[in-house]
């Protein structure tokens, strides 16, 4: 496991604990990333969800601006195939709304809130996530 | 107005702990949802970082009688397993391993004006109106 980075995950993963921490302790809602972007298109709890939206955008803007030039990759591959990302978009669009929740609501704030729901979405995600990557990777050969 | 900061800092910080943990990047994604050949287990530390703390905060938080900036919680109340959601994480879990990109990531890495990233994004934002098309009239 050569990629294997166990002290960033840890790091990250904390932090992303803690942004879901202050989002309840201040604003009393679940971060939850799918639930907080479509909210963006039925008023009236839009705007809040369109700054942490922001924040999101704004995250990924410094990172670069700040990390970037003292040698940090970008997350940017060759190849991958715009169809499969329209495809996999809507998916990910369609699945967490019928859902209820993606890997941030269900995830990060569901196991931490002990919710039973939110474990079986858990335990289905990951295993059709592993399935599809199998599949698209392996079988299909989409260079992901 | 100091509700919407706090989410706009809350997002904020969501989104540095994408890049630090490398979930930014679909390649380390499928690292982990790719069981096959070179497997990365950092995804899992990743969720176990963060559930570490929710886990722990949570549990106080939700004692207090109101959060520091609104007038109240507004908590998930169901409990029930029922076709949709497993419906739902299974057609989720399917993008998800498809392209590497979750909601989050794929929000953060719009920054990178990546192809692959905008197409992702304008295509969920679409498949969330078609499901509230379909199942809310």
């Amino acid at each position: 496991m050569h990629n294997f980075t166990p002290i960033s995950a840890l790091l990250g993963g904390a932090l992303i604990g803690l942004a879901s921490v202050w989002l309840l302790a201040a604003n009393g809602r679940i971060a939850g990333v799918s639930t907080i972007l479509h909210g963006i298109f039925s008023p009236p709890e839009a705007e809040w969800r369109a700054w942490f939206v922001s924040g999101l955008l704004l995250a990924g803007l410094a990172w670069q601006a700040a990390f970037v030039p003292l040698g940090a990759p970008l997350p940017l591959r060759e190849g991958f195939p715009a169809g499969w990302a329209a495809f996999a978009g809507f998916a990910v669009g369609f699945g967490t709304r019928l859902g209820g929740g993606c890997t941030s609501g269900h995830g990060v704030c569901g196991l931490g809130r002990l919710s039973a729901r939110s474990l079986v979405a858990v335990l289905v995600f990951m295993a059709t996530g592993m399935l599809a990557a199998y599949v698209t990777r392996h079988l299909l050969g989409v260079a992901s | 107005m100091k509700a919407l900061a706090s989410a706009l800092g809350a997002g904020f910080l969501f989104g540095i702990g994408l890049w630090v943990s490398g979930m930014a990047d679909p390649k380390k994604v499928l690292g982990f949802l790719d069981i096959t050949g070179e497997w990365d287990a950092s995804l899992m530390l990743v969720m176990g970082g963060a559930v570490a703390v929710t886990l722990v905060a949570f549990r106080f938080i939700t004692r207090w009688g109101k959060p520091i900036l609104v007038e109240k919680f507004e908590l998930p109340t169901r409990k029930d397993i029922d076709l949709p959601i497993v419906a739902g994480a299974a057609i989720f879990g399917i993008g998800w391993g498809t392209a590497g990109y979750c909601p989050g990531p794929a929000l953060t890495a719009l920054a990178t004006l990546s192809i692959e990233s905008i197409v992702f994004v304008a295509a969920m934002v679409v498949g969330g109106l078609a499901q509230r098309a379909i199942f809310r009239g």
